[in-house]
């Protein structure tokens, strides 16, 4: 049975330039234990699909679809019912330690807050005991004094760590890390990386990461999701999908990693043009407009489905692996 | 985990933490550092004295009339000086310290607290809260605020308690939109978001979360906001609609003293000079005291490191 299983999520936000289609049709599950990357350019729609499960987009975004998380429904809930939700069931991990915690308030407080909140502590001293507790398993040196300290005194890593030890506080099911270590530099990244790992594998915990860094997705996860245009154009497992990279744009992703083993001298490849905003969506295939293969007039008005092409893997294009 | 650490057998690390608590008292010794704040401390603690033992303090009544010994320059026998009916200026000035305060802390403390419970909501729930509440307080903002003061006193009568709250009403709406702006921005913050995405509920996110980090401008506006209220109270006691003569207020001895100005400078200028003491130490205090409110700078301020005056070389 898995943690979460999204079937077509969809999230439609009005503005001033019209009706913004930010996520267009979004399957995909999570199971105990496994993490899912999901990846994609800014602006893909990556942050926002994980905000609307927890109900955390502004109230003029409407939400359809289905999110089933323990076997009830998230995008149906009330606002209660998901408070409940929050924290306890699912944790968040947000891109930047140094505006994620609440500068007037120390580390203690902010820790204690959730346990509270959820009633999972009896009073503020078994809390503190058990913000302690969580604090040392992230890693972070004497915790006991670190409760009392403010935001500003730790370090990014540190913050992060904090941040991860209030998103694992309520010993959630799943926790959604959103670019959780794009803010930190490379070797704090690949000890939070190796922490959410351990805590996971401890814990049972699923995981969506939610990242543009490729790198880190070959890291830590068991499946991959790329995410172009608010749609999936691509899933499947790591392998699958690094290997046998099957849409033109995940090909353009992976192509244009620098990689430390080529030959010097050799071209980064980038993909030509901008992805497109999303009040204005092209007809036909998302990325048609700055697709390499672009086969036929076919790809400009049909939208190509996500099929499968090979044991997990799937992908939605006309033309699963032609190179360009 | 919850045992302390062997000192013995394990290396201490606790030596690079620096202890620290958060009491009150500390805050305040901090606070009290700071050269400008401690003066504003003085002069608000001798002010607060002045209001408390009026009656003792003062060497004559205030209303005790000696016109042979009317418009006496400041010397001896009256160190401020006697007014045009011969009456001490320096008890006056005493006697009138009461009033100032009394309208300072009350009238702001009520616009303080309605106008940012306002200000509050009006920016964290946004949408039709917003329209009605901001429109409202735009209502009261439309009017001139002497005109809204002078109204509300007709509607309640004349006299000092009318005047605190109608100086209150007429500041309510500068709190309201200072609270409203700086939350707008706060509530934006993702720490606001993650202690949603933790299940906080929105009263615990307002006044946890939001409302501390959206503080500093409104601490500064209450400092403001206290300077115009003495001098409100002045002008309303002035077109006679606050402290009723012959009752000593700062602002009805500065205004009285206007007519005798070439002839006798004291009359008006103690009673102004402790107007400006005061409103002087209600704004070096606020600014202490947002830096002291602030962690930040707190511990900028515990290192040594000052945030005015000669900088560090």
């Amino acid at each position: 049975m898995s943690v979460l299983e999204v079937n077509d999520l969809r999230v439609q936000m009005d503005t001033a330039r019209g009706t913004a289609h930010i996520v267009n049709g979004l399957d995909y599950s999570v199971s105990p234990g496994e993490t899912v990357a999901v990846v994609g350019e800014s602006g893909s729609g990556k942050s926002v699909s994980v905000m609307a499960l927890l109900g955390l987009l502004p109230g003029h975004a409407r939400v359809t679809g289905t999110a089933e998380f323990d076997g009830k429904n998230l995008l149906a809930m009330s606002e209660p019912q998901l408070r409940t939700v929050r924290g306890n069931g699912i944790g968040m991990v947000f891109q930047d330690p140094m505006t994620s915690l609440n500068p007037v308030l120390t580390i203690g407080r902010q820790l204690t807050e959730g346990l509270l909140a959820h009633r999972s502590a009896s009073s503020k001293k078994a809390a503190r005991e058990r913000a302690a507790e969580l604090l040392a398993d992230v890693g972070l040196p004497d915790p006991k004094a670190a409760l009392d300290r403010y935001p500003h005194e730790l370090s990014g890593g540190m913050r992060q760590r904090v941040v991860i030890a209030i998103a694992l506080a309520g010993n959630p099911k799943l926790l959604i890390a959103d670019e959780a270590t794009t803010a930190l530099d490379v070797t704090v990244q690949a000890q939070i990386l190796e922490l959410v790992a351990g805590l996971q594998s401890e814990h049972g915990t699923g995981v969506v990461w939610i990242t543009h860094d490729l790198g880190v997705v070959a890291g830590i996860a068991d499946r991959v999701l790329v995410m172009y245009g608010g749609r999936c154009i691509e899933d499947g497992s790591v392998d699958e999908v690094f290997e046998n990279p099957a849409h033109p744009y995940t090909r353009g992703l992976l192509g244009s990693l620098p990689a430390l083993h080529e030959a010097d001298g050799e071209d980064l490849v980038a993909i030509g043009g901008t992805p497109p905003p999303p009040t204005d969506l092209p007809q036909g295939c998302v990325f048609w407009p700055r697709c390499p293969v672009r086969a036929d007039a076919r790809c400009e008005t049909e939208q190509p489905p996500l099929v499968g092409i090979g044991g997990t893997h799937r992908a939605a294009t006309f033309y699963p692996g032609v190179p360009a | 985990m919850t045992t302390v650490p062997n000192e013995g057998a394990v290396p201490n690390v606790k030596t690079t933490v620096r202890p620290r608590s958060n009491g009150f008292l500390d805050g305040l010794k901090l606070l009290l550092k700071s050269p400008p704040a401690l003066f504003g401390a003085v002069v608000f603690v001798v002010v607060l004295v002045m209001a408390v033992f009026d009656d003792q303090l003062a060497p004559t009544g205030a209303n005790e009339v000696d016109i042979q010994n009317r418009l006496l320059a400041p010397g001896a026998g009256h160190w401020f000086g006697t007014d045009d009916l011969g009456r001490d200026i320096l008890s006056r000035v005493i006697l009138g310290a009461k009033v100032s305060l009394q309208v300072g802390v009350v009238a702001v403390g009520f616009s303080l607290v309605v106008g940012t419970l306002v200000g509050l909501f009006a920016g964290y729930y946004g949408r039709w809260v917003d329209t009605v509440l901001m429109r409202l307080m735009d209502v009261l903002f439309a009017f001139p605020a002497m005109l809204l003061a002078i109204a509300v006193i007709a509607i309640l009568g004349p006299g000092t308690t009318n005047a605190m709250i109608a100086i209150g009403i007429t500041y309510t709406p500068v709190f309201a939109r200072v609270t409203r702006s700086s939350v707008l921005s706060v509530r934006e913050s993702v720490y606001v978001r993650a202690s949603r995405s933790i299940g906080s509920s929105d009263l615990r996110l307002l006044f946890r979360h939001v409302l501390p980090n959206a503080a500093p401008p409104i601490i500064v506006q209450t400092s403001v906001s206290l300077a115009f209220a003495v001098l409100a109270e002045a002008a309303l006691s002035f077109v006679g609609l606050g402290t009723q003569p012959p009752d000593p207020s700062w602002g009805r001895m500065l205004s009285e003293g206007r007519e005798f100005i070439d002839l006798a400078w004291w009359i008006a200028v103690f009673p102004g000079l402790a107007i400006v003491l005061l409103v002087l130490a209600f704004n070096l205090l606020g600014d202490g005291l947002r830096d002291v409110l602030d962690p930040q700078q707190r511990s900028a301020l515990q290192a040594g490191r000052r945030t005015w005056g000669r900088r560090r070389k």
